[in-house]
């Protein structure tokens, strides 16, 4: 039981760390809420889903940034998923990253398109890596016989 | 002439005189030497009380020789001194042997009474020592006997007990052979069971009846009997004579010879022989203590035998009851199993049946509300009454079971006891009314409207019996009265065991059913409320049912503590069913005049919209699953689809709500708006149109309800958001969110 407990805290403190940092809002504590026995990997698929997304939208943009002439109605009608699928999951620095670059978009700034869409990346790889981090962390409590703590 | 020549000592002429010479002699010789070997001897010897008259006797006799020394010179001339010597020492000895003859007369009686003390003494010892040998005797016979009897007694096994005994007592007695013979069980014979010698004794067999056995049996001591007495040929004939033989009889005790209080009765026929043989070549004897010590040690092992048999008995006994142990608790067992596998098969017969009654008896009540024809509707209606018919029986029988091994408990609630009545009327009229019966109920004034008890089977019971009562009669009426017993009328002579004791919040229910039927003969009410036992008269036989109906309200009356009979004069004049039951006072009325019709949990996530339809759509993939997941989680049944013509597709007007996640609004969430509104004409029985936006500003907002939505939600949105949302937009039917 002691290591379970340890284990809970070190997911508290973890999520409270990714909360503080800015990595994650109050979305993301509402998707947790939403998880119950009935639908008990939500938090994981809808992760896996905006993972996916996430690849498949910066790969469009970087393809889009290339071409020699920039569409960049595609890029922003990218970036505006991207922003939704972002602010859906809770990824708060995703999502105002998202929000600069669409000004750039709207800009026409070929630029800043690129500065964002690589800062976009970096953002995205980090909440990635959290983000498995936080499930290995609550895989290891389930796997333990504990259950995950509610974050209010 | 005088010659002066010497002249010889002795006298030539006188013989004697040498002789007297020589004697005196020899005498005074022997009295020197007596006291010198007196004293010797008296020296040599430490006891010898009168040494002072061993001096006088000495002093006497030193003299008496002196004398005769002195005699010695009288034989010849001799001078003056030597007659003056001899006339002191005669003088002498005349005084001491005067006083020692008067000494003596003391002394010689004391002698002789030393004497007969002695003798006296010496007997006395050789009876002592007759004494202690027989103590010793004794002594040695009761150890023997101890150790004898140790040895049978650290023992609780009867041939280690026999085995013992012959032994120690051969070894003991230093017996040949010792044999214990005994009876057989018809008890005609002896058998030999034990012998010293020989290891395994074959069973020769002796008559019981022979002479000299009888007279052993006879006494408790040992008794010596002949050697050639069949229970004593035990050994080969030897050259010499054989040793003595003695017999004593064994007594064996049953466990009924020991009373409480008296000594065991000897009384007992069953005797075994002990026959004991001494060596052969031997010339010894029995001795009494011999025969004493067997006798005792007879008694030893008769006591060690009957500690035998009782631990016999009782390791018996004990076996016994474990293996009956081992039977009942395999009987109990099995029995569980038995219920078991029984509890098992109703419930699921129970299932299994009601399942499809429950279909036929739903489907036929359906058709009946259909267009029939009047043979139809006979029809369905004979296949309702059957199927309620056998859906009755099922319960009936199940719940039979269930109140046989007692499973069944009450549901206590309040109900309405005047209602319940009413309905038992309103049931049983129109049976009644065919059979042109007419059906009165009066209920007391005092009977309180609400009582606390199991409604459900309160109401089964009633109407059973009042069923019943419909039942048994072709003609006349039924009459249904019902009140509060009262505590004198609650003892009814039938009942003799029912003591009902009214109490504060219990009252006692009775109801009485009187009809004008066939009624029951005395002898059969006894067996009403047995199951299955059915009036075998005409009129019943078609009555169908299967006879368990009044067992069944036994059980429940029994549940409520209360007490159900018959009374009927006999056939043909009718009877009537009495039934009281124990029912609970509720504590405050007012609360249930109303049918409880518990609120709709509005705090209750999961059940806040159950299977409210509705429709989402959302492009993107991410935000659309949560939003499924959010509407899920309030108990929606929750379509999406991820462009507005699949939108526009499946949406129906079985969908209650459309939530559209617009990322753009204006462009195609106006086109979907208005083809639903199109699409469905009547207000009512379009969905609502919601909109989720991520950021509104008041144009945003009239835009849409220009268009034609019914509400707008701003996102993020939370759960709890989300549950007042929807509650706001279900009642209200329109939603736009303050800006």
């Amino acid at each position: 039981m002691d290591v379970v407990n340890q284990m809970q805290r070190q997911f508290v403190d973890y999520s409270t760390s990714l909360h503080r940092e800015g990595i994650l809002d109050d979305q993301f504590t509402q998707l947790q809420k939403l998880q119950d026995e009935n639908s008990p990997d939500f938090v994981v698929e809808v992760a896996s889903l905006f993972f996916e997304d996430c690849e498949k939208l910066i790969n469009n943009m970087a393809r889009a940034l290339e071409q020699q002439g920039v569409d960049f109605k595609q890029v922003d009608a990218s970036v505006h998923q991207l922003k939704g699928s972002s602010s859906s999951i809770g990824a708060v620095q995703v999502k105002n990253v998202c929000i600069a670059f669409r000004s750039f978009c709207e800009a026409q700034n070929r630029e800043g398109c690129l500065r964002c869409l690589q800062q976009v990346t970096h953002e995205y790889s980090l909440l990635k890596n959290k983000l498995q981090t936080l499930f290995r962390l609550e895989q290891q409590i389930l796997a333990a016989g504990g259950s995950i703590p509610v974050i209010e | 002439m005088e010659c002066n020549c010497i002249e010889p000592q002795w006298p030539p002429d006188d013989l004697l005189m040498k002789y007297q010479y020589i004697s005196d002699f020899f005498i005074a010789l022997a009295y020197f030497s007596i006291p010198l070997e007196l004293i010797y001897f008296v020296k040599k010897s430490s006891v010898f009380p009168y040494r002072w008259v061993l001096v006088q006797f000495g002093a006497f006799i030193v003299l008496c020789g002196a004398t005769h020394l002195i005699n010695l010179w009288t034989f010849t001339p001799h001078t003056r001194t030597v007659a003056s010597v001899m006339t002191i020492a005669k003088v002498l000895t005349a005084l001491v042997s005067c006083v020692t003859a008067l000494m003596l007369v003391h002394i010689i009686p004391d002698l002789l009474s030393v004497k007969t003390r002695e003798l006296f003494l010496k007997n006395k010892a050789a009876e002592l020592d007759r004494e202690m040998g027989l103590i010793r005797t004794q002594e040695e016979t009761g150890r023997h006997v101890r150790m004898l009897t140790h040895e049978i007694r650290s023992t609780l096994d009867r041939h280690t007990i026999l085995r013992t005994t012959l032994i120690e007592l051969g070894r003991t007695l230093s017996l040949e052979e010792c044999a214990l013979w005994m009876p057989t069980r018809t008890g005609l014979e002896l058998q030999l069971s034990y012998t010293l010698r020989q290891q395994n004794p074959v069973g020769y067999t002796v008559p019981i009846h022979h002479p000299v056995i009888n007279q052993v049996f006879s006494t408790n001591h040992a008794v010596k009997i002949s050697p050639n007495c069949p229970v004593a040929r035990l050994r080969p004939a030897g050259k010499y004579l054989p040793g003595e033989v003695v017999a004593v009889r064994v007594p064996l005790l049953h466990l009924s010879n020991f009373h409480i209080n008296d000594w065991p009765e000897l009384s007992t026929k069953r005797y075994a022989l002990m026959v004991l043989m001494l060596p052969s070549d031997s010339a010894r004897q029995w001795h009494v203590h011999e025969l004493e010590l067997v006798e005792a040690v007879t008694d030893q092992v008769a006591v060690a035998l009957s500690h035998a048999a009782i631990l016999e008995e009782s390791m018996r006994a004990r076996n016994l009851l474990m293996e009956q142990n081992v039977a009942l608790d395999l009987a109990r067992r099995e029995a569980e199993t038995a219920i078991r596998a029984r509890n098992d098969f109703l419930a699921v017969m129970n299932h299994e049946m009601r399942t499809p009654m429950h279909a036929i008896i739903t489907l036929s009540s359906l058709l009946q509300e259909t267009e029939l024809t009047p043979e139809q509707r006979l029809m369905v209606e004979t296949i309702l009454k059957s199927s309620n018919l056998l859906a009755t029986l099922i319960n009936d029988v199940l719940d039979l079971s269930r109140l046989e091994d007692g499973s069944l408990q009450l549901d206590l609630g309040t109900f309405n006891i005047y209602t319940v009545f009413r309905e038992v009327l309103k049931l049983i009229k129109p049976i009644a009314s065919v059979k042109k019966l007419h059906v009165s109920l009066s209920l007391a004034p005092d009977l309180p409207e609400y009582a606390v008890g199991d409604e459900k089977r309160l109401m089964q019971t009633i109407l059973n019996v009042v069923g019943n009562a419909v039942k048994f009669s072709k003609e006349g009426s039924i009459t249904i009265t019902a009140f509060v017993a009262k505590p004198e009328t609650l003892r009814d002579s039938r009942a003799p065991e029912f003591l009902p004791v009214p109490s504060d919040n219990h009252f006692y229910l009775r109801v009485q059913v009187k009809d004008s039927g066939c009624g029951v003969s005395p002898q059969d009410i006894p067996n009403l409320f047995t199951k299955f036992a059915q009036n075998q008269s005409t009129a019943t036989r078609n009555s169908g049912g299967s006879g368990l109906g009044l067992a069944i309200s036994k059980r429940f009356v029994n549940l409520m503590e209360g007490h159900i009979w018959i009374e009927s004069e006999g056939l043909g004049k009718g009877c009537t069913a009495i039934f009281i039951v124990k029912l609970g006072i509720p504590e405050r009325v007012n609360e249930y005049k109303l049918p409880y019709m518990p609120k709709m949990p509005t705090n209750h996530g999961h059940t806040a919209f159950p299977g409210l339809k509705v429709l989402v759509m959302d492009e993107n993939g991410v935000s659309r699953t949560v939003t499924k997941e959010l509407l899920m989680h309030l108990g929606c049944d929750v379509t999406t689809v991820g462009s507005s013509d699949e939108c526009l597709q499946l949406v129906s007007h079985e969908h209650k709500v459309v939530f559209m996640d617009i990322n753009v609004p204006g462009t195609d969430s106006h086109r979907i708006t208005s083809r639903i509104h199109e699409k469905f004409a009547k207000r009512n029985e379009r969905p609502l149109i919601v909109t989720l936006i991520g950021n509104t500003d008041k144009l945003t907002k009239e835009n849409c309800m220009r268009i034609g939505m019914d509400g707008l939600i701003v996102k993020p949105v939370s759960l709890d958001k989300m549950k007042s949302v929807l509650s706001d937009l279900l009642e209200h039917r329109v939603l736009f969110e303050g800006i």
